[in-house]
């Protein structure tokens, strides 16, 4: 199978549609779940009480907001290099997600801080960190709005973010140098895990949730980006005349073939 | 500077000659509109002496805050300096015949980074001993204060660079290069804020001040390039 088929927008298309479909209600489950796990059957923390349980959502967040930033730069350097459509359009969908989660992850911080460090908000290193990733997260945001022309934008974002990925660990480091008082990482992949199974279940339950959760929304906005960039295509006019939806409530779809 | 009829008028075809032709020639148009130039400079002073205006200005305080307070003063004159960097020879359509002249474009942008550094940056560096007397800085800090400013603003400007190219002819314009520039300049301001406490609570500033001249030779060696892209992209 030939994957850079679906390097195509119009090949491309017709897949998203039902992946988004399956990626969104993976995520409603395993949210649930991880949910249930994380409020009903994971026990009180011994010194937290039941403050900590903000952490289910807090943690799969802040990661997410981390990772979407560096998946942005990984599509931004194909679409550079390659001068690709589609990678473009994926770091453009996953932009708004990046910037959600790096909001939940400082809010939901601050309301766990509050009863736990006695202050919504303090000078930490991955407070500041992950406040200076959001304003990454809206620059890019910003930048794109500010282009009028879609290839200009995409390159324009694009070596924004590659400048901003090379930028992320620094930041984090100098940051970190600077002042820190976060406690340190509860989960490491090579140290035994510091918190009871079920905390952990659903926190791993959690954060599958949160994955499948970027990756519907990215695809969902993909699907709109691609409608709406290649509306004068031939291909969008006979996928418009064919599909039955629109057959039966707009006739007029049908002459308008090959254009918008 | 060159005299006026040994300067050519087209930029020669050889990298280093390039570069120096584009930055006498940015130098020169600074030396024309030396105002502008000023501008930013009383600027930079204008913002540090706001913040005792805020605050009592006990004498320990204002030492204890005049290093950030000189750093913040750097970035956001830095920031107001850089859209005169593209803007004009974007509009009269100078960079676009850089875009297709013989001369490697890299060194031509090379050259402009360099004098908006030395008409900028360099007369920053000077006067930012003026603001640590105003904030009782001692000589010592002082010192620190002037070198975290020397090496750590060239980082600074091939970053602002960058982002302006990135930002030219779009909707927004300085507010978005602020949006752009501030957070990729946070490690500049904490090594360059950093490198005078640590040597005022007796760490020595060699640390910090490594870290800036280490940020600054990197950029100085993937700017050139990056900022030739970002150019590119601008007027495609």
């Amino acid at each position: 199978m030939n994957w850079f088929r679906f390097a195509s927008p119009a090949s491309f298309y017709p897949i998203a549609g039902p992946l988004t479909a399956v990626f969104g209600w993976v995520a409603v489950a395993l949210a649930v779940a991880g949910l249930y796990v994380g409020f009903v059957i994971a026990p009180t923390d011994a010194q937290q009480g039941e403050s900590y349980r903000i952490i289910f959502i807090h943690v799969p967040a802040a990661w997410m907001a981390m990772l979407i930033y560096v998946v942005i730069a990984f599509w931004s350097l194909f679409s550079l290099t390659l001068n690709a459509r589609l990678p473009a359009m994926m770091a453009q969908a996953l932009a708004p997600t990046g910037a959600m989660f790096a909001f939940i992850a400082l809010w939901t911080g601050a309301f766990w801080g509050r009863p736990t460090w006695g202050t919504y908000w303090v000078w930490d290193a991955r407070l500041t960190s992950t406040l200076v990733l959001l304003f990454l997260y809206l620059g890019l945001i910003a930048l794109r709005s500010a282009i009028d022309d879609p290839r200009r934008a995409d390159r324009a974002c694009a070596l924004l973010a590659l400048v901003g990925v090379v930028n992320v660990p620094i930041i984090y480091f100098s940051v970190r140098w600077w002042n820190t008082l976060h406690q340190g990482a509860t989960i490491s992949m090579t140290a035994a895990p510091k918190m009871a199974q079920t905390m952990l279940t659903a926190m791993l339950l959690m954060t599958f949730a949160a994955w499948s959760y970027a990756i519907a929304t990215a695809l969902h906005r993909v699907r709109t980006l691609i409608i709406e960039r290649e509306a004068l295509s031939d291909w969008v006019g006979r996928f418009i005349a064919e599909s039955p939806a629109k057959a039966a409530n707009d006739p007029a779809a049908a002459p308008r073939h090959g254009g918008v | 500077m060159a005299a006026s009829s040994r300067y050519p008028a087209s930029p020669p075809a050889t990298a280093l000659a390039a570069l120096r032709w584009a930055c006498l020639r940015d130098l020169r148009l600074a030396l024309r509109s030396r105002g502008e130039v000023a501008l930013v400079l009383v600027f930079f002073v204008l913002v540090g002496s706001m913040f005792p205006l805020a605050m009592a200005p006990e004498a320990s305080l204002l030492r204890a805050i005049a290093p950030g307070i000189a750093w913040v003063s750097a970035l956001l004159a830095t920031l107001l300096s850089l859209p005169r960097l593209f803007s004009a020879d974007h509009a009269d359509g100078t960079l676009e015949q850089m875009l297709l002249a013989p001369a490697p474009l890299s060194a031509l942008l090379s050259g402009k980074v360099l004098a908006h550094w030395l008409t900028t940056s360099a007369p920053l560096v000077l006067l930012s001993a003026l603001s640590g007397l105003q904030f009782n800085l001692d000589g010592e800090g002082i010192a620190i204060l002037a070198a975290s400013l020397l090496l750590g603003t060239p980082l600074l400007t091939w970053l602002g660079a960058v982002s302006a190219a990135l930002a030219l002819g779009t909707r927004g314009g300085s507010t978005l290069l602020g949006l752009l520039v501030l957070p990729l300049a946070v490690p500049v301001l904490i090594f360059g804020a950093g490198s005078v406490e640590s040597a005022a609570a007796g760490l020595g500033a060699e640390a910090h001040l490594s870290l800036l001249a280490a940020g600054s030779i990197l950029a100085s060696m993937v700017g050139p390039a990056t900022l030739a892209l970002a150019v590119r992209i601008a007027h495609e």
